[in-house]
């Protein structure tokens, strides 16, 4: 045939994952101790402390608060009104950001996207009937912006945003359990351990960028969360099903060595595959316009982290609970187990 | 060894066939599509990218409390006035959530809770709605709603609200509006091609009292009104005169069954028809008979609709209003008088809206992304497999085309996210296929003839597949439960496509391959 690629490819590779991991697991650490130090200091621009003493109520409001900062949280979260305008001519940003400031009494956050026609407005609306004011201010708009167009409004009252943010946590922790309990009933407890390791560093690292780069977040984010929770577990359980007949077929071989060589076999499939997703994901991101980009940033990475993890953090995971083997002449592995800690 | 049963064949074909024929109705302008049998419907579209609006509604339970804590406090009072022997009260009345009698003589407490005990069951007496229990003070009796009963009662409020909105925005059920309720005391309004849920809510919004009062003729009105009367305003849109009425109702809306416009034989004007119930119509009958040539006026929220002449009794219970009505005014007119009061006050608590145009802007975005995609996928995978390449994108378009096709069949609603949830699909269906070639590649490595790593790749990388994919599954489960609207829609997408690509990428390519090797008969595989 014409030009496959795969000839191109090695039919076999012997990297040494594993001793890697080391390296890998430092990697990890630090890149999931920055993701929750992000978080706690709304992306390294707050400090938490200051936050907390300046917060009201409770210790435990006061942590919600100091957390509520980490994220850009959008309206589906935080509730409040978001509008998308667009109108024939430029629209002047100065005049309605002030108009609007007096009117709602809060901030009020006016951007250009796209070009300089179309423009984002969002308000809070505390209260339990944000529509109200929301007519009012579509009303001085239209006084204040000439034949200006409405494409989208949404306006959430906080006791819907409490729910959808409750049950999109609920969503991520139940998807996390199910997958824990999927893997230790098809495979064994310790591939769950290592899989769930996986997803919590896959999870972690997202709503890290999501933090430091303060891009909105919305309830698309949470389905893009449980997508690459699925997609990393995908990946996963190919490279442990591989593992598992390994570990039949070669009985003498230390794991370590089970674990390089059923990462290696798998790595052509581990690397199409993400490379097809990958695209997938970067053509959304791309031309998919400016509602889905949030959703397509979190895909492109989320693949690539999910990618690394179940070759890096997964397998190797499951030698720190190595009980079924001896540890075989590998010795040099075992600090590997006791670093990943 | 490489087996082709027929009937395997035969199953790939006529799935494609069926794909296929359910997807086209997607791909037909909506004039060519008017020509196909009813059951060939394109996906239906969500309102991100139709353009319309969502407003989810909370019914005001505080409200319907207090007003259910008076009822009790009446019941209360006339259970014990009918009991025998009578048991003699002071004082009844509700504050805070607990309703209250106080009894004369404090003796008969226990025999007051003994009769009250009637009014703590449901009517189908399955759960306790009502506990009652002694006061602080002697000849005290509290009664307090359970949660079983406050949550029965939201139900029915919400149940009863559905009905009346329903008749205010789609009197004729003739409009796409989905209403439905959501928990106890929410309901849920799309109304796809409104884009300005303004009027939506204005006409949803108003808790509404209708009555039926009878107009004080010969009074102007003005600072000093006789005891007794009201000084009605037109109600806004819809009436156009002030009049003063007397300030008791003869009856209220609840014995309305039925309005409605049409036009009189005789002169050919728009007129509105009404029905009366039973009793509502033997009321109107004695006040039509005591009171013909005077007339009377229907106000909602003491706000006039209208205020017609009683031109003779009107006793057969249903009758017609005559005035300067338009085609328009009278339909708005019969909308206002069928949708009647809600049982409680609604807040809107969430509202979204689209544009038609940002659908369409965003229609076109994701035509764009998965065009773009599916380009890169195909010729990623070409220059992959070549050949076996060729068989997997063959497959990833059957797929495509099952995912749209059971998506139009289902019922299932195609969102924005829906649409990304499709581009992902097209990178991550041919996982499958890449499953199957790396095993096939691997076999033939390892020294097998072509046919038995064919045979070899397929059966092996099964159980993989159906591993990895469950987990894909119960993600996208996860997506239904959680996400409402758009995001069920990727939800949607995910889930078939999870499932169709295993289907693709086992029979499909499969079949392609058999094929293939029947033809060729290669010693070794291209791969």
């Amino acid at each position: 045939m014409p030009w496959p690629l795969i000839k191109l490819m090695p039919k076999r590779t012997n990297f040494r994952f594993v001793r890697f991991a080391i390296f890998a697991a430092f990697l990890s650490i630090v890149a999931v101790a920055g993701s929750f130090v992000s978080m706690f200091t709304g992306g390294f621009r707050d400090n938490p402390i200051a936050v907390y003493q300046q917060a009201e109520g409770d210790p435990l409001a006061r942590i919600g608060a100091v957390m509520g900062r980490g994220f850009n949280l959008g309206i589906d979260f935080k509730g409040g009104t978001s509008m998308e305008i667009s109108a024939p001519q430029a629209i002047n940003l100065g005049p309605l950001r002030s108009a609007l400031t007096a009117m709602v009494h809060s901030d009020v956050e006016v951007q250009n996207f796209s070009d300089a026609r179309r423009a984002s407005v969002s308000f809070q609306t505390p209260g339990a009937n944000p529509s109200v004011v929301v007519e009012q201010v579509k009303a001085r708009i239209r006084q204040i912006v000439p034949n200006v167009e409405f494409g989208s409004v949404d306006a959430v009252s906080g006791k819907v945003s409490e729910e959808l943010f409750a049950g999109g946590l609920m969503a991520l922790g139940l998807a996390i359990v199910l997958m824990l309990i999927y893997i230790a009933f098809r495979f064994e407890f310790q591939f769950g351990v290592g899989a769930v390791f996986a997803l919590f560093h896959d999870t972690i690292l997202t709503l890290g960028l999501f933090s430091i780069f303060r891009i909105e977040f919305t309830l698309t984010i949470i389905a893009a969360l449980l997508t690459i929770i699925g997609y990393s577990m995908n990946d996963t359980v190919v490279v442990f099903d591989r593992l598992r007949e390994n570990l039949k077929k070669y009985k003498k071989m230390s794991l370590a060595d089970v674990i390089d060589l059923s990462t290696n076999e798998t790595l052509s499939r581990t690397m199409i595959t993400s490379v097809t997703a990958l695209l997938s994901a970067v053509a959304l991101w791309a031309v998919g316009g400016e509602t889905l980009r949030g959703f397509a940033i979190a895909m492109t990475f989320g693949i690539i982290i999910g990618t690394y993890s179940s070759i890096y953090v997964a397998a190797p995971a499951i030698l720190l609970w190595h009980s079924r083997r001896g540890r075989g002449p590998n010795q040099e592995t075992a600090p590997v187990a006791e670093a990943a800690t | 060894m490489l087996q082709l049963p027929r009937w395997r064949v035969i199953l790939v074909i006529i799935v494609t066939v069926l794909g296929f024929t359910f997807t086209l109705p997607n791909l037909l302008p909506p004039a060519a599509r008017a020509h196909l049998p009813t059951f060939l419907k394109p996906m239906n579209l969500g309102l991100d990218l139709q353009g319309g609006s969502h407003l989810l509604l909370e019914v005001d339970t505080n409200a319907m409390k207090r007003q259910q804590l008076d009822n009790l406090a009446e019941q209360m009072a006339s259970t014990l006035r009918e009991a025998t022997p009578r048991i003699l009260y002071t004082a009844r009345g509700a504050t805070g959530d607990v309703a209250r009698v106080t009894l004369i003589d404090p003796n008969q407490t226990s025999n007051a809770l003994r009769v009250l005990r009637v009014l703590t069951q449901n009517t189908s007496g399955t759960a306790e709605t009502v506990t009652l229990a002694q006061g602080a003070t002697p000849g005290l009796i509290e009664a307090r709603m359970t949660d079983a009963g406050m949550r029965q009662l939201s139900r029915q409020a919400a149940e009863q609200s559905i009905e009346v909105i329903r008749r205010r925005i789609d009197p004729n059920g003739t409009s796409e509006v989905s209403i439905v309720r959501q928990g106890d005391n929410r309901i849920v309004v799309q109304a796809p091609g409104v884009s300005d849920p303004e009027m939506l809510k204005q006409r949803i919004g108003q808790t509404a009292l209708m009555t039926f009062n009878l107009v004080r003729e010969g009074v102007t009105p003005g600072e000093s009104m006789p005891a007794g009367a009201l000084v009605a305003r037109p109600y806004p849109g819809v009436g156009n005169e002030t009049v003063v009425v007397q300030r008791r109702p003869e009856f209220t809306g609840e014995h309305l069954r039925h309005a409605g416009p049409s036009t009189d034989s005789q002169t050919g004007q728009f007129v509105l028809t009404f029905s009366l119930d039973s009793q509502g119509t033997r009321i109107f009958c004695r006040v039509s008979r005591e009171h013909t040539g005077h007339r009377f006026a229907i106000l909602l929220d003491n706000q006039v609709l209208t205020a017609p002449v009683i031109n003779e009794p009107i006793c057969g219970g249903s009758g017609q209003i005559s005035g300067n009505f338009t085609a328009e005014s009278a339909s708005n007119l019969a909308i206002m008088l069928n949708a009647g009061a809600l049982p409680a006050p609604l807040t809107v608590i969430e509202q979204r809206s689209v544009g038609a145009a940002l659908g369409q802007d965003a229609i076109n975005a994701g035509s764009h992304a998965t065009l773009y995609s599916s380009i890169a996928v195909v010729i990623f995978m070409g220059l992959a497999y070549g050949l076996f390449g060729l068989m997997a994108i063959l497959a990833l378009i059957v797929n495509m085309a099952m995912i749209i096709g059971a998506m139009s069949i289902g019922g299932a609603t195609l969102t924005l996210p829906g649409i990304a949830g499709l581009v992902l699909t097209i990178g991550m269906a041919v996982d499958a296929n890449v499953l199957i070639y790396e095993r096939m590649r691997e076999e033939q490595s390892n020294g097998r003839s072509a046919a038995m790593s064919i045979d070899a790749g397929f059966n092996r990388a099964m159980v993989t597949i159906i591993d990895s994919h469950l987990t894909q599954f119960l993600a996208a489960l996860i997506l239904f439960n959680f996400g409402e609207g758009p995001v069920k829609g990727f939800a949607w997408t995910l889930s078939i496509g999870c499932i169709t690509s295993v289907i693709t990428a086992t029979f499909v390519t499969q079949t392609l391959v058999a094929i293939w090797f029947r033809i060729t008969r290669p010693k070794h595989l291209p791969i």
